[in-house]
């Protein structure tokens, strides 16, 4: 129990006193209580009205999208068989980067967040640069990549004598694409996600006698969950809407190369408005999908 | 038995230079200090997690200076506990005996005595992110304890516990020290806990480490007078 100065009931005679005192001086209205802190209601309403606008145009595109198409144009989009192919090459390249970039990122963002050395920065720096550069950047550099000569040959034509694979304008060069970006943004993730990590478990480990390839493994690896799933989450959608690098790099060639993306524009270019919009919203669907499995599937894994 | 000679520690702004200390095999050591004086660096110079720039750290005459951390066998029990977070209590008591490359059976065994030992049998197959401080302290303890280590590191172990888990905590630990016979460096801020534990005290003070006379923790008129 606190005693409260404003209330004077079965006190002694001073601390009455006091608060007939304070009772004289404050009556009701008095300056005493005389502030009041004000309504927050225009807190919220500037706060949501400015947030609010974003998730209202969001909401306004997709609903334009909507009204615009019909599901017979859905079904004519889906009937056509280089609409077909290219959601089949859409789920399995962006499946495939996304799994890339998380194999490439976990260990590349542990050893950022938990080693520093010379030349940190610079690591730092590169990796940026996909998140920064115009996507079209990065497709003319893969290409310029694949055919700079090296001596006689060059990496594309290594790359077809030793393993047999054609890269540039075949589905690996929608891959390798879609990884160059989606692995960026996937490293900042797996980074933030070790950054957030105390490392005192794993420092314990180290004085229990095991080597760092056990602590990465045991202990934060099992930690980095959330984040792992959160990477490839954003791996996935980023593969997903890349445009840019795949039409340089990989070109648009119908039945081989075309994604979803590529579709549009395909669509787009030869005045197929409605099965344009049909495809943007199928992949608006896809993504939403994804987005949604995964963070269901992301929180059951940690609790 | 633990030997600091000369050690000088340096990281940002906080340093310690030269210190000495010299903890005899089977003894159990108190530490204590001001907060922010550098007692959880020295622990942690002994057991590898702090590069030290001078000096030499010995483990039963071994200089261990430039040892990795898990080559040491120090048993570690830090201020925070540090569990893992996604492991069973099991899990934490086995951890480095799996690292050891121990038998099943032998895992099985030892698991067991140390749950016995520290009465935590019950918790076994719990995670340990709803034990209770107490709970958790002993699993700490236990982790560090798994695998005989030859010295024990105990950062302010019995802190944040309430009276009767402390005292319990301080009789375990004077008996588990008494079966092992193990050279422990315990740090802490209470002088109660010292007095209760200490066969050797140091002080750190102003970056000075000095060994005290056990008299120095008996009884003062300031702590007689608290309630």
């Amino acid at each position: 129990m606190t005693t409260n100065p404003g209330e004077p009931e079965g006190v002694s005679p001073r601390t009455a006193t006091d608060a007939v005192d304070v009772r004289g001086l404050t009556p009701s209205g008095s300056p005493r209580f005389a502030h009041r802190a004000g309504s927050d209601v225009p807190f919220f309403v500037v706060m949501w009205g400015l947030g609010g606008s974003f998730i209202v145009l969001i909401i306004a595109m997709l609903a334009a999208d909507l009204a615009f198409t019909s599901p017979k144009h859905f079904a004519a989009a889906l009937s056509k068989p280089e609409i077909q192919r290219a959601v089949q090459l859409t789920l399995v390249s962006c499946s495939i980067s996304a799994l890339l970039s998380i194999w490439v990122a976990t260990p590349l963002g542990y050893l950022l967040s938990r080693f520093s050395f010379r030349g940190r920065w610079l690591i730092d720096t590169l990796i940026d640069i996909p998140v920064v550069l115009p996507p079209l950047v990065i497709g003319l550099s893969l290409l310029i990549l694949f055919h700079l000569p090296l001596g006689d040959t060059n990496l594309e034509r290594i790359m077809q004598e030793a393993f047999g694979l054609r890269v540039t304008y075949a589905e690996p060069a929608v891959v390798l694409a879609q990884f160059s970006v989606a692995c960026a943004f996937a490293v900042q993730t797996m980074r933030v996600t070790f950054d957030q990590i105390d490392t005192r478990a794993e420092q314990v480990a180290l004085t229990l006698g095991c080597r760092r390839s056990r602590v990465f493994l045991e202990i934060a690896l099992p930690q980095a969950w959330r984040g792992i799933v959160a990477a490839l989450t954003i791996a996935w959608a980023r593969s997903l809407g890349e445009f840019g690098p795949i039409l340089v790099f990989a070109g648009a060639t119908r039945m081989r190369t075309e994604v979803l993306s590529t579709t549009v524009f395909l669509e787009l270019s030869v005045g197929q408005l409605e099965a344009a919009v049909a495809v943007s919203l199928l992949m608006v669907l896809a993504a939403m999908a994804v987005l949604g499995v995964v963070r269901l599937l992301g929180t059951k894994v940690v609790r | 038995m633990i030997e600091l000679r000369d050690i000088t520690i340096r990281s940002g702004p906080f340093s310690l230079t030269n210190v000495g200390l010299s903890i005899p095999e089977n003894t159990y050591a108190v530490l204590m200090g001001g907060t922010g004086q550098g007692k959880t660096t020295i622990l942690e110079a002994i057991c590898g997690l702090r590069p030290v720039t001078g000096g030499r750290v010995l483990l039963d005459g071994n200089d261990i200076t430039c040892w990795k951390p898990g080559d040491r066998g120090v048993g570690y029990v830090p201020q925070d506990l540090a569990l893992f977070p996604m492991m069973t209590v099991r899990g934490h008591l086995e951890f480095a005996l799996r690292v050891r490359h121990w038998s099943a059976a032998m895992i099985a065994e030892r698991v067991a005595e140390l749950a016995h030992v520290l009465g935590i049998e019950s918790l076994l197959s719990r995670h340990v992110t709803n034990l209770s401080g107490g709970e958790s302290q002993r699993v700490a303890l236990g982790r560090a304890l798994s695998f005989r280590p030859r010295v024990l590191l105990m950062d302010e172990p019995l802190n944040a516990l309430d009276e009767v888990t402390r005292d319990r905590l301080c009789e375990l630990l004077r008996s588990v020290q008494k079966q092992t016979g193990l050279t422990t460096l315990h740090v802490t801020h209470s002088r109660v806990e010292a007095r209760n534990l200490a066969e050797k005290f140091f002080v750190l003070e102003s970056g000075q480490l000095r060994e005290q006379p056990l008299t120095q923790l008996n009884p003062q008129p300031t702590e007689n007078a608290k309630p």
